[in-house]
């Protein structure tokens, strides 16, 4: 290969592993080690852990720890060993002792080159190279501004060189170089390390040992819109200065005197993940990891066949909920107080794939799936919006005589502002709350008058495009006739205070954004009689008695907002408090649940007592952990409602309503799962990683974090950018994959599955697990090495807990799965 | 309620609240918080009942002489407080934020590895800045300005698994060395002016004041500039801004009262407590106002380049504090203190409401379309370009330190190369026996031998200590060269008039015992573990009880007030003569990188990512 077709190479190698997380503005979940994903589960994650030195597994302590305590059941231990072929290996698992060390490949050369240097180049480069781009990248922090801010990073660094007296280097040949247009990649990378020989080794040590800066490069690079501000940025550019640098400290340091990787000799090492092999250590971690999952499941499995068989009752009122797996409890909790309401999940965009541009905005916010390309926008037109200025995140307070004025007065309302904040946390101008998205009485431009942006955007939507979206929503979560007075369309977002990755706890479905708009959306569309009168001809009859009703459940405050009550007819009127009703005493309920986990907080008498603790949390600085969002996910079921319903799963579901029978050939759980895999796996991954190494893939506490230019966030000043997700976040998670139990025949699913590749490898590769339900025999089948085989189910006690609430409100503990006596028979 | 009680009151708190608090199990989150919040806020309140009665009974500032330590015929080191408006003022503002920050802390910290450690340090901190408010005297307000740096150290390294933090506790610690110079070269200077130690009360009675300076104008100009090194130090005045933004590591609301309001404007202190003595040296005043405009200019253009939100706010918290500086040399202290009352509140809360500036910001610019502001361009252009790129640099002032102290430093450190330790170790052998033949047979030498052998005793030590700062390897004979270093001043100082057995004994007593120690936990440490000072070893994960014993041996081997060798630090300098002003500064200069090699030591070896990766541990440049 010629130099350049290395540095190619090693680009691409270094695109397809860096982090890809977006700025922090647009927060969505991903497989972290997505790169690994063409691989199987164990092999990608063993070969994850050789080459970048990442803890793929819990520590073998742990699971050891687990079996003791009887979380790892021997029973489902042996039978793991059993059929992976490794009875022999049972003793090794239990005592052996291993050498837990990690030796990590890339990192070497360079860790080498420095040592034998003895000079720490890193901690000379990362400060300035990171204050570089993060003066480039930044959106709104900084006062003085990175001058031409429209050029590329390499070409402003040289029109400010140019237009300025100083110089950024000091050295002479730095200094040449850069001005040299001559000077390319290679050239650079020949200095500092002799032969192209090292130049793939080299550049991966380089960039991974800052892959937050190098991985927020590249994502900028690729998707120039995930910036508000557009900036010209390339991994290229970023290598180029960063070598620069490297080579001014070299030369500095050493007053030109050093000696290059070839001039030591050194040894490359080339990058190919598909030839690692799986060490025993990690094969005994496999295992483990196989037996402590397979522990769990095959309870959920018992569960639900064990369970009473519950009749859908006639509904007298539905709610379509999303697939999040914190709707999970809100909806037994409702189920559980009003018997004859039924419930339904989907992802919370509601079919409903747009833009949406706030009133008084420039900007356009997707809030639909993040791979969806959107053709549409949505218009708020607010009548009058409340301006938030907060004097506290004034540039002017770091002006000299500004800040000095208000120092001498402002500073001391500062005070007051904290004791407030302190003693009385109460709504404020710092709090993110998930009515903030849309203004509960702005008018959306929703339907399609002719109008389209410059850009080609279609402003609204057609009829034709309605009835599209409404029936087909309807249709995948099987809910076609037997419609209710009253159907309530439940977006969610969340609220919280003082928190950088706020983007994190709204739906996930739209973007990291509330779902308010697509909620009011979505009803409209079902409300509208001509989309009614069309719908009857595909055979899906909405009662005219019928309304659905947009709601927004905030998930952290566990509040209900409504949206567009005086369009609900009279006659329903009674019927809707009586439901207003019910879902305030689920909401308490709900909070009840959830502040289980909450340590810091005392148990109230009243249960509305302690939902106010809990609204409190979403508003109060100093709380890191307003609601704990995804943590403990491990499940999505597929399926009709009955196969879940009255089962205690601990708010660990994403429910995704499904009806087989509809389906025969499988067409809908298409499209079900091919959102299911990557959203749902996305998000059960991101907090598996984040869990099991909180250091390197995740981001470590929250509590130094220092926001850097709006996009990420660091520890201290000069840190690099910390990507994944916080220990605040994951620290009550256990690391489970995602198990999707969808009620169809094996032979359907199988079908299915394949017919999108990129689906079929997460299921294929096992990075979720995959088991069929054949809801006439109650069998059970498993997905293995791309196959079904049928699965018995181990566990066969199933107890009936009468008031699970008050049992379960002083465990912060997981609780297991559990049948709740059904309030209806 | 009187005086006497109130210090005793106020004082005693935080230090029973410190004990205590080491007591209570890791687990026992509520205990530790509750020590925490109530040690302030009964401080609060008491400093709102006592400041009112004494605002109505005449607003007098009250001196008390507390404790003699040790005392000869010419020599006393006594502990002292004083409390006057200013004390008030800064006993208000600590009280008030501390007692906010430790509530805010007790939910935001919550299952945070480390929730004892961090209201260990608090209190600890607390305990420090209420001795130095308090102090009547350099040496008390030494013994504060002391544990504030090492609680200092502690609480930038409390994500001590890390190596950003760590690093930067060793840089925060090595500048508020160089203001420990200061301090005691100042308590040096003075005690020649006034021939005994003396109070601030003392100091400030003007006529004193008058004839004493009037006779030594230059001293007393050097006095107030080593004032300025410590103020300057402490408050991240010009060279030493870099410090500030760089000790943003620890948990936000440490940052927020700590660097954003309470350690920094300790500085100012030190200038307003000492106000009377320079207030009549037009040089040091015309100096003051200069290096604080400057200090304001500078660091405000600094701040405006930030693009990381706490570095940003660290920034232009100095540029106030340059401005308060300003304040204080014009003489309009009401004004200086209502500044630094609201500076500090100001930054407190914007550090504390930092992490909101994502949401707040990003809502302006999605749901309100605020564009950022677009900075015009003159015809100055070049020039705003050069302040531009200067600024991103921070005015290479990071860099300044490196490039003035330490890079010399290792320079000399690798010049003494030659001298192994085999050599090191016979040559002190040789040195003690010789010292102590020199000095039973005093009589022999000259006037001028006898003047001139201190000087090159404690060059000898000052060489030493370099080497122990600057060995990359052995940790066991960088520990011993820190204890040499001490013997070697100790001899040093022995040729001087009144310097008698008991004061090496003072002096050594602590040192040895504290080197013993280390030098124990190591060869034991050895047995099992890797050890060295070329890296990061970070053993306090295997060792965190051990590591705790090793950092009081550290801090008794640098001289730290838990020995006596403390005051034996103080009696030394009690001995110089004024004329001797190479043996002051190199025995100062022994001192100061003795206390950080021993930092350094304690840092490499149980400190950083931890060498052994069977479990998480982090990447070096997070």
């Amino acid at each position: 290969m010629t130099e350049n077709e290395i540095i190619a190479h090693s680009l691409h190698v270094l695109h397809h592993h860096l982090p890809s997380q977006a700025p922090l503005k647009d927060f969505i979940h991903h497989n972290t080690l997505h790169a690994f994903q063409h691989l199987p589960f164990h092999q990608g994650l063993a070969a994850a852990q050789e080459l970048f030195g990442y803890q793929t597994y819990p520590s073998l302590a742990f699971y050891r720890e687990q079996y003791k305590d009887g979380k790892i059941s021997q029973a489902i231990l042996d039978r793991v060993l059993q059929t992976a072929q490794h009875e022999s290996l049972k003793n090794a698992l239990i005592e052996k002792e291993y050498d837990e060390n990690l030796h990590p490949k890339v990192g070497s050369l360079r860790s080498t080159w420095k040592q034998k240097l003895g000079f720490d180049l890193d901690t000379r480069v990362h400060p300035i190279l990171f204050r570089l781009i993060s003066s480039f990248l930044d959106q709104g922090i900084s006062i003085w501004k990175f001058p031409h801010e429209k050029l590329s990073f390499l070409e402003s660094i040289r029109a400010l060189e140019n237009e300025s007296f100083g110089s950024l280097f000091k050295s002479k040949r730095a200094k040449a170089l850069f001005q040299d247009p001559n000077t390319t990649l290679p050239v650079l990378l020949k200095t500092l390390t002799g032969s192209s020989d090292y130049f793939e080794s080299y550049l991966l040590d380089q960039q991974f040992a800052h892959a937050g800066y190098s991985g927020m490069v590249y994502q900028i690079e690729s998707r120039p819109q995930a910036l508000t501000e557009a900036r010209k940025i390339s991994l290229h550019d970023l290598i180029f200065v960063e070598c620069l640098l490297e080579i001014e400290a070299l030369d500095q340091h050493f007053s030109k005197n050093w000696k290059t990787a070839a001039d030591f000799n050194l040894t490359a090492y080339h990058f190919n993940p598909d030839e690692i092999g799986q060490s025993e250590l990690l094969l005994v971690k496999s295992l483990w990891q196989e037996a402590y999952e397979w522990t769990y499941y095959d309870k959920v499995l018992s569960g639900i066949i064990h369970k009473h068989a519950t009749a859908e009752p006639k509904a007298e009122a539905q709610g379509i909920f999303c697939i999040d797996d914190r709707e999970c409890s809100i909806r037994r909790h409702i189920e559980g107080l009003h018997p004859s309401f039924s419930s339904f999940g989907t992802p919370g965009h509601f079919n409903i794939e747009t833009y949406f541009q706030p009133d008084g905005s420039a900007q356009r916010t997707k809030i639909c799936p993040a791979p969806v390309q959107p053709t549409h926008l949505i218009l708020e037109k607010a009548s009058e919006k409340e301006k938030l200025k907060e004097l506290h995140f004034s540039a002017r307070s770091h002006g000299l005589i500004f800040g000095w004025i208000l120092t001498h007065t402002y500073g001391f309302w500062s005070a007051l502002k904290l004791a407030l904040a302190i003693f009385k946390p109460s709504m404020n101008k710092m709090a993110v709350s998930s009515s903030q998205h849309m203004h509960p009485d702005a008018s959306l431009s929703l339907v399609y008058e002719g109008q389209q942006t410059a850009d080609g955007l279609q402003i609204g939507f057609s009829i034709e495009e309605m009835v599209q979206i409404v029936s087909s929503l309807l249709n995948s979560i099987g809910l076609t006739d037997q419609f209710a007075e009253l159907v309530y369309i439940v977006a969610h977002g969340s609220s919280s205070a003082n928190n950088t990755h706020y983007a994190g706890y709204d739906c996930g479905a739209c973007s990291g954004r509330p779902g308010s708009v697509n909620a009011r959306a979505f009803a409209f569309m079902a409300n509208h009689p001509e989309v009614r009168a069309r719908l009857l001809v595909q055979n899906i009859a909405i009662p005219s008695t019928t309304h659905f009703v947009p709601v927004l459940h905030d998930t952290c405050r566990d509040e209900f907002n409504y949206f567009d009550l005086e369009a609900v007819p009279q006659v329903l009127a009674a019927k809707l408090q009586r439901d207003q009703a019910v879902f305030v005493e689920s909401l308490d309920a709900n909070a009840v649940e959830r502040s289980r986990r909450f340590v810091t907080l005392s148990p109230s008498n009243q249960r509305s007592e302690q939902h106010e603790k809990v609204k409190l949390r979403s508003v109060s600085l100093f709380e890191p952990r307003p609601e704990l969002n995804h943590a403990t996910n491990s499940l999505c079921l597929v399926g009709r409602r009955s196969f879940s319903r009255n089962l205690f799963l601990d708010r660990r579901a994403f429910l995704n309503s499904y009806n087989y029978q509809l389906d025969p050939k499988g067409d809908r759980l298409q499209g079900i799962l091919n959102a299911v895999a990557p959203v749902c796996g996305g998000i059960n991954l991101e907090y598996y990683f984040s869990r099991v190494d909180n250091q390197q893939l995740g981001a470590g506490t929250k509590l130094p974090h220092n926001v850097m230019g709006l996009f990420g966030v660091a520890n201290g000043i000069d840190g690099d950018l910390r990507t994944g997700l916080p220990s605040q976040m994951i620290e009550v998670h256990d690391p489970y994959r995602l198990l999707v139990i969808v009620e169809q025949l094996p032979e359907v699913v199988l079908e299915t599955i394949q017919r999108n590749p990129a689906t079929w490898e997460w299921f294929q590769n096992e990075w979720v697990k995959l088991v069929s339900y054949d809801a006439n025999h109650g069998s059970f089948f498993v997905l293995r090495n791309g196959k079904f085989e049928a699965y018995q189910v181990l566990h066969q006690e199933l107890p009936v807990l009468d008031d699970l609430l008050s049992l379960i409100a002083n465990t912060p503990e997981n609780f297991p799965v559990v049948e709740l006596k059904s309030q209806a028979s | 309620m009187t005086t006497i009680q109130f210090i005793h009151l106020y004082i005693g708190l935080p230090l029973l609240g410190f004990v205590l608090s080491l007591f209570f199990k890791k687990s026992q989150e509520q205990a530790l918080s509750v020590v925490s919040y109530l040690t302030a806020a009964i401080q609060l309140l008491l400093v709102l009942v006592f400041g009112l009665t004494w605002f109505f009974h005449g607003a007098e500032a009250t001196q008390y002489k507390e404790l003699s330590v040790y005392k000869t015929s010419s020599y006393e080191f006594f502990l002292d407080f004083l409390v006057d408006k200013l004390t008030l003022v800064f006993a208000l503002l600590g009280a008030s934020l501390t007692f906010l920050i430790t509530i805010y802390s007790r939910y935001y910290l919550h299952r945070e590895e480390g929730y004892k450690r961090f209201f260990n340090s608090i209190l600890f901190f607390n305990l420090g800045y209420t001795l130095i408010i308090f102090s009547g005297n350099m040496e008390t307000l030494f013994i504060g300005w002391e544990i504030l740096g090492v609680s200092s150290f502690l609480l930038i390294a409390f994500y001590r698994e890390r190596m950003l933090p760590v690093k930067n506790a060793l840089k925060v610690f090595s500048v508020y060395r160089i203001g420990d110079i200061g301090v005691i070269l100042a308590m040096w200077l003075l005690h020649h002016l006034w021939h005994s130690n003396i109070t601030f009360m003392e100091m400030n009675t003007t006529v004193k004041l008058n004839t004493h300076l009037a006779n030594a104008s230059v001293i007393g100009l050097v006095t107030a500039f080593m004032f300025y090194i410590s103020a300057a130090a402490k408050s991240a005045q010009l060279p030493f801004s870099s410090w500030l933004p760089r000790a943003m590591e620890g948990p936000t609301p440490s940052s927020a009262i700590f660097y954003g309001s309470m350690s920094v404007h300790i500085g100012a202190f030190l200038l307003l407590r000492t106000m009377h003595f320079w207030e009549n040296q037009l040089i040091f005043k015309v100096f003051l106002i200069t290096t604080g405009l400057l200090t304001a200019l500078i660091t405000s253009a600094i701040s405006r380049v930030q693009s990381s939100i706490k570095s940003q706010i660290a920034y232009a918290s100095i540029a106030q504090i340059g401005l308060i500086f300003v304040e204080i040399a014009l003489g309009l202290d009401n004004l200086a203190l209502v500044h630094i009352l609201g500076n500090a509140f100001l930054r407190t809360y914007q550090l504390l409401i930092s992490p909101s500036v994502v949401s707040h910001k990003i809502r302006e610019q999605l749901y309100e379309n605020k564009q950022s502001l677009v900075v015009k361009e003159t015809q100055w252009l070049r020039f705003q370009r050069s302040i531009y790129l200067l600024s991103l640099k921070e005015w290479n002032l990071d860099n300044l330190l490196y490039r003035l102290i330490w890079n010399p430093l290792k320079r000399i450190g690798r010049g003494a190369k030659v001298l192994n330790f085999k050599y090191v170790f016979w040559v002190m052998a040789f040195v003690l026996i010789a010292g102590m033949a020199i000095r039973t047979n005093e009589q022999m030498l000259s006037e001028t031998m006898r003047h001139q052998l201190p000087f090159f005793f404690s060059f000898w030590g000052f060489l030493i200590a370099v080497k122990a700062f600057t060995e990359r390897d052995s940790v066991r004979k960088s520990l011993t060269l820190i204890m040499f270093n001490h013997v070697s001043i100790s001899i040093a100082m022995s040729f001087n008039e009144h310097f008698d057995n008991t004061h090496h004994f003072w002096y050594l007593s602590g040192v040895i015992i504290s080197w013993a120690i280390g030098y124990y936990i190591l060869t034991r440490m050895r047995k099992t573990e890797w050890v060295s000072l070329d890296n990061f070893y970070g053993h306090i994960y295997e060792y965190p009880k051990t590591g705790f014993v090793f950092l009081l041996a550290c801090l008794g081997l640098a001289g730290f007030p838990i020995t006596p060798s403390f005051i034996g630090e103080d009696l030394i300098f009690s001995h110089i003569h004024l004329s001797q002003i190479g043996l002051a500064f190199f025995t100062a200069f022994s001192l100061i990188i003795n206390g950080l090699a021993t930092m350094r030591i304690y840092a490499r070896v149980f400190l950083g990512p931890h060498i052994k990766t069977y479990h998480q541990t982090a990447k070096r440049s997070s």
